[in-house]
C-alpha cells in the first residue's frame, strides 16, 4: 500500500508550491489513474514515489515503511519509450536486471518469459529501431515489469501512440494487468483513457493542489470498450472533462 | 552505403589535376611547380628511402601522439564529465591551450627535447588532444538526462550511469574526433619533422627543397595525405560496423 501523509513539495525554480500538505492512499493490486491538466503536478507525483524528488513536508510510506529506507518498491515507465538504441530487445528488457546485479542466466529465463507475455519473443534479437511504437512500448512495459517492483508507475505511457494503437494498447494492457496482480497508478490527461482503465480515479484540480478527488469507476473487470457507452460511465466522463475544463478556465 | 563511388568527386579530382598538369606545363620550371605526373614518376624513384625509413617514422610519431591524446582526451573528458568544479577548472585551459601557435612553439620543444621522437610526439599531442577531449565530452554531455533518470531509479550509481549509458552514447562522438584528429596528427608530426628531425616524410620534403627538387617536396606530401585517407577510410568502416543506431539518438 502506498500512502502520501501531510506532503509538500515545490520546485527551487518555482515561485509556488505544486502541493501542499498531500495526504492520500492507494491500496495493493489497484488500478488508479491520476488526471489533471498538464503542468498540474502528475508527473511530480511520480518523481515523489520513486525518490528522484524529496518532499519538503511530509513522507511517503510503502507498506508501511518510509520509502527512503526502501529500493525498488516501484518501477517507472515513463512517456517516451526510452530503449537504448545500441541494445537488441533482449539487452533492453534486462536493463534493470543488469543494474540490480541479478544472476545473468536468470536474466535470459526472465526477459524471454517477460517477452513472450508482451508476444514479442520473435523480436528478442532486433534493435528498437526495427520495431513500430506500439511495439516499442510493449517492450518498455515488460521492461518495467522485470525491474521487479509491486508497483508500476506508468506515466502516458500512450500518449504518442495513434489512436488505433493506443485503444489496442489499453485493453493489452488491462489484460496484463490482470493476470500480474501489481498495482498500478497510471497518469493520463485522456479522460476516455482513465475511465476505461481505472478502478478509481484520482482528479488534481487546483495548482497548488492539497487534495486529489477520488472517484470510483462504476464497471466491473474485465472490461468491455461498449461499456463506455453506458449512461452511469458516460456521465462520469462529462463530469469528469467538465472538472478538468473549470480549472483551465480560472 | 558510403563505398559507392562518388563520381562528381572523381570528375572534380581529375580536371583539377589535368588543369595543374596544364598549369605546370606552361610554367616549365619543375623546382617551382612540378606536374602531378613528374611527382608519381619521383615517387615512384624514392620509394625505397620513402617507405623504407621516412614512412615509419612519421608514423611511429603519428601513431604515439595520437595513441596518447585519445587516453589523455578521454580520461579528461571522463574527469570534467564527473567533477564539474574540474570542468570550470580546466575547459579554460584547454582552450588556451589551442591558441598556442604550433608551429611557433614546436622549435621550443626540439630545443628541450633535441630531435628525438618526443620533440614531435609533442606537437602531435598539442594538435589533437584538444578535439578529442572537447569532442568525446560532448558526448557524455549528450546523454539523455531522462533515460540517466530513468535507470537512476533501477537503483543505478554513477559508475552504471557512466558504463550503460554515457559511454555508448559518446561512442559516435568518439569515433568522430578520431577522424577529425588522424589529419591533424599527421601534420604535426609533419611540421615538427619541418623544423628539426634525422629523418620523416617532414624532414624529406624539407631535404629536397635545399635540393631545388619540386616533384621531391611533393612525394612525401602525397604519401602523407594518401596515409591519412586511408587510416580515416579504415576507422569509418570500423565505425559503421560498430554503430548502427547513430542516426536514432
Amino acid at each position: 500500500m502506498l500512502e502520501f501523509k501531510g506532503v509538500s513539495f515545490q520546485y527551487d525554480v518555482d515561485d509556488f508550491p505544486m502541493m501542499t500538505d498531500l495526504s492520500f492512499k492507494v491500496e495493493d493490486g489497484e488500478f488508479v489513474s491520476i488526471i489533471g491538466a498538464s503542468g498540474c503536478g502528475k508527473s511530480t507525483l511520480f518523481r515523489l514515489i520513486n525518490g528522484l524528488e524529496k518532499p519538503q513536508k511530509g513522507e511517503i510510506y510503502y507498506n508501511g515503511q518510509p520509502i527512503e529506507s526502501q529500493k525498488n518498491y516501484s518501477s517507472f515507465m515513463p512517456q517516451k519509450d526510452l530503449l537504448l538504441p545500441w541494445r537488441t530487445i533482449e539487452k533492453n528488457v534486462c536493463l534493470p536486471m543488469e543494474i540490480m546485479r541479478v544472476p545473468k542466466d536468470e536474466q535470459k529465463k526472465a526477459c524471454r518469459e517477460a517477452l513472450e507475455q508482451v508476444g514479442l519473443i520473435d523480436y528478442i534479437n532486433k534493435y528498437p529501431k526495427d520495431l513500430s511504437g506500439g511495439m516499442k512500448q510493449r517492450v518498455a512495459f515488460a521492461r518495467t515489469l522485470l525491474a521487479g517492483a509491486d508497483m508500476l508507475l506508468l506515466d502516458e505511457p500512450f500518449s504518442a501512440l495513434d489512436y488505433l494503437t493506443r485503444v489496442d494498447m489499453q485493453e493489452w494492457l488491462l489484460s496484463q494487468w490482470q493476470n500480474s496482480g501489481k498495482t498500478i497508478i497510471f497518469i493520463t490527461h485522456d479522460v476516455e483513457e482513465a475511465v476505461f482503465l481505472s478502478k478509481r480515479i484520482f482528479v488534481i484540480q487546483d495548482r497548488p493542489f492539497s487534495s486529489m478527488e477520488s472517484v470510483d469507476v462504476p464497471m466491473d473487470y474485465p472490461r468491455n470498450r461498449a461499456d463506455l457507452k453506458r449512461p452511469e460511465v458516460a456521465d462520469l466522463k462529462e463530469m469528469l472533462i467538465s472538472k478538468l475544463r473549470k480549472k483551465g478556465a480560472r | 552505403m558510403k563505398n559507392k563511388l562518388n563520381l562528381p568527386s572523381l570528375i572534380l579530382t581529375f580536371v583539377l589535376l589535368m588543369i595543374w598538369e596544364l598549369a605546370a606545363l606552361g610554367i616549365n620550371a619543375a623546382y617551382i611547380l612540378p606536374t602531378p605526373i613528374q611527382v608519381i614518376k619521383r615517387l615512384w624513384e624514392l620509394r625505397v628511402p620513402l617507405f623504407t625509413v621516412h614512412l615509419p617514422a612519421t608514423m611511429g610519431v603519428t601513431l604515439i601522439g595520437l595513441g596518447i591524446s585519445i587516453v589523455l582526451g578521454v580520461l579528461l573528458a571522463i574527469v570534467m564529465d564527473m567533477f564539474p568544479k574540474a570542468e570550470k577548472a580546466l575547459y579554460p585551459i584547454i582552450i588556451a591551450s589551442q591558441t598556442i601557435p604550433t608551429t611557433a612553439i614546436a622549435p621550443l620543444f626540439i630545443l628541450w627535447f633535441g630531435y628525438s621522437i618526443w620533440s614531435k610526439v609533442l606537437v602531435t599531442i598539442l594538435m589533437t588532444f584538444f578535439p578529442i577531449t572537447i569532442t568525446v565530452f560532448d558526448g557524455f554531455k549528450a546523454t539523455k538526462r531522462e533515460m540517466e533518470e530513468m535507470i537512476m531509479t533501477y537503483g543505478a550509481s554513477k559508475k552504471d550511469i557512466f558504463l550503460t549509458l554515457k559511454l555508448p552514447t559518446a561512442l559516435p562522438n568518439f569515433f568522430s574526433a578520431i577522424k577529425m584528429s588522424i589529419p591533424l596528427s599527421v601534420i604535426g608530426a609533419a611540421i615538427a619533422e619541418w623544423l628539426g628531425a634525422q629523418s620523416g616524410l617532414g624532414y624529406f620534403s624539407k631535404r629536397m627543397m635545399t635540393q631545388l627538387d619540386g616533384a621531391g617536396v611533393f612525394a612525401p606530401i602525397v604519401l602523407l595525405s594518401a596515409v591519412a585517407m586511408l587510416a580515416v577510410a579504415v576507422i569509418n568502416i570500423l565505425e559503421n560496423r560498430i554503430i548502427k543506431w547513430r542516426k536514432e539518438i
